[in-house]
């Protein structure tokens, strides 16, 4: 792949740091990542990922937009309530960057279609915010061999992991699953002051963007917590745990299964509001 | 007996860690894990796991969005 004048212009902030070079951002041109959620952590990773010049970018949600998301995804606007989250999200990345190739999925990810999917990309990012498809994620990604990257956000907190399957921490490692039902109260009750999307979102984004030019440290091995009433990152150190149940010394998760478990009453099984 | 309860130092009295979830009021114990100097816990192994002086535990939370950790 050759630059052309314009998009050495387009990323010469990139193509300027000692550690991205012509050849980083080629490396970025050809990466592929995947954002499942187009609310409010992928949101901004999709923003990001799409002016960084991340080749091509998937896009998965099946939900339509609605105006008590707005306080958070910001990548949907006022004019855009009732259009398809995933349409609307593909719609401001190519509006930002011709350069990437957009592909929209609208659907739900489930045990018997997440992994045609994934295998497609080389990184995946998971802005959703309902455990089964957390751990749905956490489990194909693992069986798949991809690299993604978890989050997750409540309130005036946030907390975000990379996860590089088979060699580092999974989230199954630190929950064995999903929390019970009758310990998780609905979507709205808890509430999520909106920046906090921006800023665990944005780092995920960075976790992305790190893996594809194969540079720096990834959150792997550590929990990166973000506290922001008191303005405080604590990295906790996460290790593998040998009695994981699907990434242990003797798995009982041995293929790809559905995550059952309901947590949002909002609009039903599988389709809560992203974060 | 002090320990270090997610970087801060606390004076317990509790000696096992159901002890402590409930000293330190943790309302919904189903949606924390548990790790102590390092290793994560069994959930199961709650009652029969002794809490020392200068342990370092952290308490990871369940974040999906919108639910109540605390």
């Amino acid at each position: 792949m050759t630059l052309t004048d314009t998009q050495i212009e387009r990323y010469s902030r990139h193509i300027i740091l000692e550690q991205i070079g012509l050849a980083g951002q080629e490396r970025l041109l050809s990466s592929k990542a995947l954002i499942v959620g187009a609310g409010g952590l992928g949101s901004p990773a999709a923003l990001y990922l799409a002016a960084a010049g991340v080749g091509t970018i998937g896009i998965v949600d099946n939900d339509s937009v609605e105006i008590s998301n707005l306080q958070r995804q910001i990548i949907h606007h006022t004019a855009d309530i009732g259009r398809d989250k995933a349409l609307s999200a593909a719609e401001k990345m190519r509006a930002i960057n011709t350069d990437v190739q957009v592909r929209t999925y609208k659907q739900y990810l489930r045990a018997d279609n997440i992994d045609n999917i994934i295998r497609e990309y080389d990184f995946v990012i998971d802005g959703t915010d309902n455990f089964p498809s957390k751990f749905l994620i956490n489990d194909a990604c693992y069986f798949a061999g991809k690299p993604y990257s978890h989050a997750g956000i409540l309130r005036f907190s946030g907390q975000t992991m990379t996860v590089l399957p088979g060699q580092s921490a999974c989230l199954r490692c630190l929950f064995d699953g999903p929390p019970p039902p009758n310990a998780v109260p609905s979507c709205s009750q808890a509430g999520v002051l909106g920046v906090l999307a921006g800023v665990i979102g944005c780092l995920q984004a960075a976790e992305a963007l790190k893996f594809a030019l194969q540079q720096g440290e990834l959150l792997t091995n550590a929990l990166l917590t973000y506290d922001g009433l008191q303005g405080t990152f604590r990295k906790v150190p996460i290790r593998r745990n040998p009695h994981c149940r699907l990434c242990g010394e003797s798995p009982s998760i041995t293929t790809l299964e559905e995550v059952e478990q309901p947590v949002c009453d909002l609009k039903g099984k599988g389709s809560c509001c992203t974060t | 007996m002090k320990i270090i309860v997610n970087g801060e130092e606390k004076d317990v009295a509790a000696t096992t860690v159901t002890g402590l979830l409930s000293e330190l009021k943790i309302r919904s114990p189903e949606q924390v894990a548990i790790e102590l100097n390092g290793d994560i816990l069994d959930r199961n192994a709650y009652e029969q796991t002794a809490v020392k002086e200068g342990d370092q535990l952290e308490f990871i939370y369940f974040m999906g969005g919108g639910h109540d950790a605390y």
